[in-house]
């Protein structure tokens, strides 16, 4: 497979102008997404079509490749203000395009705290100046994420970043009057609140999920009521207010099942899950390695197949990463000293295919609506997670599901905090492409 | 003591030793005793686990048949001393009951059924130094078979056996094993 | 046995018995005018105690030292970056040191597993957060099957010797502890000791209940191979060992249980306790005692407590889990 070269009919080619060859389009044609030409041109998709006139254009071989709408992430932490030995906005959103993202909501807890609008459109800019996705920043819900004051969140939504997701994640809003004013506030804006579902108290020097590996290990428990009662009490909240909810890695059975009963009321609340909930269980914890200690902590078998059914069903509406890196030292330690978090954003896709369409839970088109055209919806976001097709902004993915499983090894991202390591994964993210610009080309930046 | 019983030649080896003759040899080392401590006198038997100790206690049955003397009998392990400890994983530890009047002072006459190399009963040395003081040390066997690695000889020998070193030396005992011989087999017969 | 002692779910009930047998042989040490062993001679056995703990940091060095092991003690305030020099770079330390062992004491759950990653030598895990702690449920073994189950071919319950040395008469090889009953009582929740124990015992055959208020006790207690009773009293007449576990006054703060006094009350080992345990049950504890709360003073200096024999067993328990780790071959290769 190749990306560029000139046009095959011997004319000189206009670099704007692409014709991705015979890739299969998902959303497109049958429910399987049929094999067609997409053409590209002034970052715009022109035509999806069988047998394109390739003139003038720079032909991708995609004989074999899914093509998705670009990726959206609605759960990211790019570390920068003040963590850069852990990330960058530039080393982040250059894992993101490895990854298959053309857009990515950078979350709030940096250091100082995106609670102004002048931190916000600083992570905006940066993100424009790399330009490998569209960062779209994250304001967070109260002043320092302290629980105690609303942050300008009014200000934000006007800045330049035109914050519409709200979040402390990292920490919960665990002040259930404020959480109700935060819910109410953004009705002006057409904001959502993201709630990062902790109660502080059941979770007080938490390590691992409460069960029968914690009890063997001796560590201190971190009990899913502890999520799935905060998750309750919001819902209730935003059905309340009226007001946009969205729930932030739900882990546990329970909390889809509290999910499950509040939409079926109509109320307006969305949920995402991690690939890494999809996967991995609280047994890797076994060897004390903090690489598997992350929050909200793996659960046990019986959550995943949950969480599984849940995305597959629609009550969960997306994957986010939560791609959260950490130096070395942060990991290489005793576990209760170890920083919580994995990175994830050039696994997702890889991960998915392994837990979600390798199994028979979600087909393609599916996949494409719950990593891009939801996620975008929940964001707010103009101009990413539009289904392809004429007329669309040129933001896609192009993945190979059938290349040889392979280890997961180091990518971009400047941590190496992933729980995949040396793990056999399936697929490749073969291209990226945002407005019409190749980001990410054969597992390098383009 | 168990019936007399023919050992399986073949596959165990050949016998070079039957039990009338082991008998007849610690008779023989019982009166020896007797003859080189002036009578038994403050001796005590001490035997190498495994098989020297019940060759430790049929000697001292036979000295208080002769005699009508009791000689005070025990077991010495010797594993912790050994010098080849870091050749193989650690093994178990064999038994070690001293009478109890201790060693001190006395005439200690280790018992152990084959002497080889030496390097046992040098570790007995060892463990016995750590014990107390002796008066006297000395030592019976039931088979000397030669190729000594460091200067140790016994006092008392029931059967001199030239071997050669690819060739295996097992002495069966009723206690242990069910019955009485000494069998030479080769390397890679049942050991 | 394996390179490492990190959790009692490592011990076979074989290499459990191995243990109690070679131990068996080694406490006559304690009666010889040298009490050494020269079995460990060059070898360098590690101290690395992150926590205070004189006793048990004694037990050990007195275990290597007995077998002419070089000991280094190696006392490391504080456990991770900030604070101090991380666990790996002190790991990398000892490595370049030659160390053939290291105890570690810790007060982190799986540093010993995360130790037992970065050194060539055997790790014995000396007490990780409230993980484990093996050694003290090996001596705790030992003693209980002096006490209960001594004699050669007889079936046990021989009256003590009076105090002093390591008490109760020798069993017989592979003797184990089937059938016995051993309440473990106090703070589950929190105790490396606990969960040594109720891996080990049942390893060995014992029946284990643990009693205690339910907030001590881990919810997924119903899949460890023990029982569960919040009501001491009805546990005590049918005990063959009753064993206290310390309860820290800070729990109280947490809202672990309403006051000490109600605890004392509840699960505390006081004389008319005592009174209803069977005639020939002993009383143990790990030390240190909290005299007044989880046991009384007249009961911790009864004839029935194996408080003060248990640290001289811990000394002769530990030689023999260092001969076994150590005695034998190097490990250029072994595989855990």
């Amino acid at each position: 497979m190749t990306v560029g070269g000139p046009a095959t009919d011997g004319q000189g080619a206009d670099p704007g102008r692409w014709i991705i060859r015979a890739a299969r389009v998902a959303g497109y044609g049958g429910p399987g997404g049929e094999i067609a030409d997409i053409l590209l041109s002034g970052g715009s998709i022109v035509a999806i079509e069988a047998g394109l006139n390739h003139s003038g254009a720079r032909v991708l071989d995609a004989d074999g490749l899914i093509a998705l709408p670009g990726l959206v992430d609605l759960h990211t932490h790019l570390r920068e203000p003040g963590r850069e030995d852990a990330e960058t906005v530039e080393t982040g959103t250059a894992a993101a395009a490895l990854g298959g993202y053309t857009a990515v909501h950078a979350m709030a807890n940096t250091e100082p705290v995106a609670d102004t609008a002048g931190v916000v459109e600083q992570v905006w800019r940066l993100g424009r100046a790399a330009g490998h996705c569209d960062v779209q920043p994250v304001g967070a819900v109260t002043v320092g994420l302290a629980g105690v004051r609303l942050a300008e969140l009014g200000t934000m939504a006007d800045s330049a970043a035109r914050v519409r997701v709200f979040s402390d994640d990292g920490r919960c809003v665990a002040d259930p009057l404020l959480m109700r004013r935060a819910l109410e506030y953004v009705k002006a804006f057409d904001g959502v609140i993201a709630q990062h579902a902790q109660d502080p108290r059941l979770t007080e020097g938490a390590q691992l999920n409460e069960g029968e590996m914690s009890a063997s290990l001796g560590l201190a428990g971190w009990p899913a009521v502890a999520e799935e009662a905060i998750i309750a009490r919001d819902c209730l909240l935003a059905a309340h207010v009226g007001s946009a909810l969205h729930i932030c890695h739900v882990s546990t059975a329970g909390s889809v099942e509290i999910i499950r009963w509040a939409k079926s009321k109509g109320w307006p609340v969305t949920a995402e899950v991690t690939p890494h909930h999809l996967l991995l269980t609280d047994e890797l914890a076994a060897g004390y390695d903090p690489v598997f200690k992350v929050n909200p902590p793996l659960r046990t078998a019986a959550d995943v197949a949950e969480l599984r059914r849940a995305l597959a069903d629609g009550t969960i509406d997306c994957v986010a990463t939560d791609h959260a890196p950490h130096p070395v030292e942060a990991k290489e330690t005793e576990w209760s000293e170890a920083a919580f978090g994995m990175t994830g954003l050039e696994t997702a896709l890889r991960v998915v295919q392994e837990a979600m369409v390798d199994t028979g839970l979600l087909d393609w088109p599916q996949i494409a609506d719950r990593m891009s055209i939801r996620p975008a919806r929940i964001g707010r976001l103009a101009g990413q997670g539009i289904p392809l097709g004429a007329g669309a902004p040129a933001n896609l993915t192009l993945y190979d599901p059938a290349a040889p499983a392979e280890a997961v090894v180091p990518g971009a991202s400047k941590s190496r905090n992933t729980p995949f390591a040396g793990l056999e994964l399936p697929g490749r993210v073969v291209a990226t492409f945002l407005r019409g610009t190749p980001t990410a080309a054969d597992g390098k930046l383009a | 003591m168990c019936a007399a019983s023919s050992p399986v030649a073949g596959r165990d080896g050949l016998a070079v030793l039957d039990a009338e003759e082991i008998r007849r040899a610690l008779t023989r080392i019982a009166h020896e005793i007797l003859e080189r401590t002036h009578g038994g006198d403050e001796v005590i038997l001490l035997g190498i686990p495994t098989r020297g100790v019940p060759l430790a206690h049929r000697l001292a049955g036979r000295v208080a048949e002769f005699e009508k003397l009791t000689v005070p009998c025990g077991s010495l392990d010797v594993t912790m001393h050994r010098d080849d400890l870091r050749l193989h994983p650690a093994r178990a530890l064999g038994r070690t009951e001293l009478p109890a009047d201790g060693v001190d002072g006395k005439t200690v006459v280790l018992v152990d059924d084959v002497l080889y190399s030496g390097r046992t009963v040098r570790a007995a040395l060892d463990a016995l130094n750590d014990l107390g003081r002796p008066r006297a040390v000395q030592l019976a066997v039931l088979v000397d078979r030669g190729h000594r690695e460091l200067p140790i000889r016994a006092d008392y020998v029931g059967k001199n056996l030239p071997t050669s070193q690819r060739e295996i030396v097992r002495v069966l005992l009723c206690e242990v094993d069910g019955q009485d011989a000494v069998m030479i087999g080769e390397e890679g017969s049942r050991p | 046995m394996k390179r490492h002692l990190i959790s009692a779910a490592d011990l076979s009930r074989a290499d459990a018995l191995l243990i109690l047998d070679t131990a068996e042989e080694l406490a006559q040490l304690a009666d010889r005018p040298i009490k050494k062993l020269p079995t460990l001679r060059g070898r360098t056995v590690v101290n690395l105690f992150y926590e205070d703990s004189t006793r048990t940091r004694i037990s050990f060095e007195a275990a290597a030292k007995r077998l002419s092991a070089d000991v280094i003690n190696f006392s490391a305030k504080g456990s991770s970056v900030g604070k101090g020099e991380s666990l790996k770079d002190t790991a990398l330390t000892l490595e370049a040191m030659g160390a053939d062992a290291v105890v570690i004491r810790h007060s982190a759950s799986g540093a010993a597993h995360r130790l037992a990653g970065w050194v060539q030598g055997s790790v014995l895990n000396a007490g990780d957060g409230t993980h484990e702690h093996p050694t003290q449920a090996l001596l705790d073994a030992f003693t209980i099957r002096r006490r209960l189950r001594g004699g050669r071919g007889g079936t046990g319950g021989r009256a003590a010797p009076p105090y002093g040395g390591s008490r109760g008469s020798s069993p017989r090889t592979n003797t184990a502890l089937d059938g016995l009953r051993v309440t473990i009582v106090g703070d589950v929740l929190h105790s490396r000791v606990a969960r040594s124990n109720v891996l080990l015992l049942s390893t060995l055959g014992a029946e284990v209940t643990l009693a205690a208020p339910p907030t001590l006790l881990p919810l997924a207690v119903g899949s460890w191979p023990c029982a569960v009773s919040y009501d001491l009293d009805s546990e005590l007449p049918k005990s063959d060992v009753v064993m206290m576990l310390r309860v820290q006054q800070e729990r109280m703060t947490a809202a672990y249980f309403p006051s000490v006094r109600e605890y004392s009350r509840r699960y505390g080992l006081d004389v008319a306790r005592m009174a209803r345990l069977p005639e020939h049950a002993i009383v143990m504890h790990p030390g240190p005692m909290n005299r007044g709360v989880e046991i009384a003073a007249e009961v911790a200096d009864s004839s029935r407590s194996t408080i003060v024999e248990q640290v001289a067993n811990g000394v002769t328990t530990r030689m023999a889990v260092l001969y076994l780790l150590l005695g034998g071959t190097e490990f250029p290769a072994v595989t855990q």
